[in-house]
């Protein structure tokens, strides 16, 4: 359920109409727009997303041309993950329904096994992005969240565009999907993560143990 | 080749039988009736890319240097990068044709003038001053892409025997591109065969260089069909300009939203 608060609702509800559904509508936005924790001044724009994708592009970027040891940048690239995307959401949605019948602690350690694995995964990956470069090129407003486009030049390959999705509804500024040359990374990891949940029978912690040793 | 293509196209009119209606996933389009059909030309394909292609690619891409030491764009070209852009630049007059059948010139355009200067200045095609000298670029397509523009439905996914995902418009696409070949048509004898190694080559050079993406999905996932066909059939749509027939990026249905859930 999106939250929005009253002001939105009014602009987009017919301005004229008060008809009581209308005015229902409205005094149970209020009520939820008054039990909200307090949500700081600064609010989620185009400016603000653009500015997310930057910095953790920078922080990206920087490990690649580090030189470390491989095992050393997968670290580091989970952590740039941890610290930009959204990772309790992403895991949330690529383990699906069965997200909501585990309970928290076995919910913790699939999330902390996800993470790495998406570490080692897309990290595995960096050496094509020796020499490359990433141009954030633009942001835009789609539904609740920010869509930032950029073009990533890879050496010997067609530009490539790059989306990022970011949202605020955390309580923060974060990622939680890239679309790569209109490859949906959220779609294609919900696909891979119901495939190794069903070849353990669904049993989550199972799973778990197979996301340390995957990516 | 040509036992490639018998291939294909016998294998066509064998999927039909069982058919299951097309599935959404994440707003994404699965229509896939031949699965069982394709899963099994997919293991085909996977034991193909294990045993045959993948260490073929090894040896002459020198994956292992690549894990550790970083490349430096600016290093002149290797060898394996001489033999992939001389492939491919065999593959712009085919392109060409397609751009016009398109109704787009100015990408037929494009690719004729990559050609032309590519041929000649850029010895054979081993180098790319269209690029690095006159900014031209080259615009991508088949004539699977022209049959999409002239209208012709997608059709079922297939996995190809080698060639590997594709759809019928694309499979039906892959055919024509060889029979409508400028170089095939110019050419004949020993010219025409070295033509045609040259591109093959290209193409294993192009699996070489970028063989850890294939390999990710093929022998890393839990099922490695399902990852191909989902991955393939995004970004091809995305290519063709077709992700939806209604595609409307403010519509709910079209973006997964997992705060949504």
């Amino acid at each position: 359920m999106q939250i929005t608060t009253p002001m939105t609702t009014l602009m987009s509800s017919t301005p004229m109409r008060s008809d009581r559904r209308g005015f229902l509508g409205l005094l149970a936005c209020a009520a939820v727009a008054a039990v909200l924790p307090f949500r700081p001044a600064h609010a989620l724009d185009a400016g603000s997303a653009r500015a997310l994708i930057d910095r953790s592009l920078g922080e990206v970027y920087q490990v690649i041309n580090s030189g470390q040891a491989p095992a050393t940048m997968y670290q580091q690239f989970e952590a740039i993950f941890a610290r930009y995307a959204d990772v309790d959401v992403i895991a949330r949605s690529a383990l699906g329904p069965a997200a909501r019948q585990t309970d928290a602690a076995t919910f913790a350690a699939y999330k902390q096994a996800f993470q790495g694995y998406i570490g080692r995964k897309y990290g595995k990956r960096f050496h094509e992005f020796v020499g490359s470069r990433i141009e954030v090129t633009g942001a835009r407003q789609l539904k609740s969240f920010y869509a930032v486009t950029s073009v990533a030049y890879l050496n010997g390959r067609a530009p490539m565009e790059v989306e990022w999705h970011v949202s605020d509804r955390s309580g923060q500024d974060l990622y939680f999907n890239i679309i790569i040359e209109g490859v949906n990374m959220l779609a294609s990891e919900r696909a891979e993560i119901a495939a190794m949940l069903s070849r353990r029978k669904g049993d989550v912690a199972a799973l778990t143990a197979d996301l340390r040793q995957a990516g | 080749m040509r036992p490639l293509i018998l291939t294909a196209l016998v294998a066509l009119p064998l999927l039909t039988g069982c058919a299951s209606a097309p599935v959404q996933q994440d707003g994404i389009t699965i229509n896939d009736p031949y699965e069982a059909q394709n899963r099994r030309v997919h293991a085909f394909n996977k034991g193909l890319d294990s045993h045959v292609i993948g260490p073929i690619a090894d040896l002459a891409g020198g994956k292992n240097d690549a894990e550790t030491a970083p490349v430096d764009p600016d290093a002149p070209i290797g060898l394996l990068q001489m033999v992939i852009n001389a492939g491919r630049n065999l593959s712009l007059p085919v392109k060409s044709v397609n751009g016009l059948l398109q109704g787009r010139p100015g990408n037929a355009g494009r690719n004729l003038s990559r050609f032309a200067i590519n041929s000649t200045l850029g010895l054979g095609g081993v180098f790319d001053p269209a690029m690095d000298n006159f900014g031209i670029s080259e615009r991508d397509t088949d004539f699977g892409e022209t049959l999409a523009v002239w209208g012709v439905p997608e059709g079922p996914y297939v996995e190809l025997p080698v060639l590997g995902p594709s759809t019928r418009r694309d499979a039906v696409g892959q055919v024509v591109d060889l029979l409508i070949d400028p170089m095939y048509h110019l050419l004949d004898g020993q010219d025409r065969a070295v033509v045609f190694g040259l591109r093959v080559a290209s193409k294993a050079g192009d699996r070489a260089r970028f063989g850890d993406s294939v390999d990710g999905i093929l022998q890393g996932s839990a099922d490695s069909y399902a990852q191909t066909r989902l991955i393939w059939l995004m970004n091809r749509r995305h290519d063709l300009g077709e992700e939806r027939a209604d595609y409307d990026p403010y519509d709910d249905a079209d973006v997964i939203d997992p705060y949504a859930e």
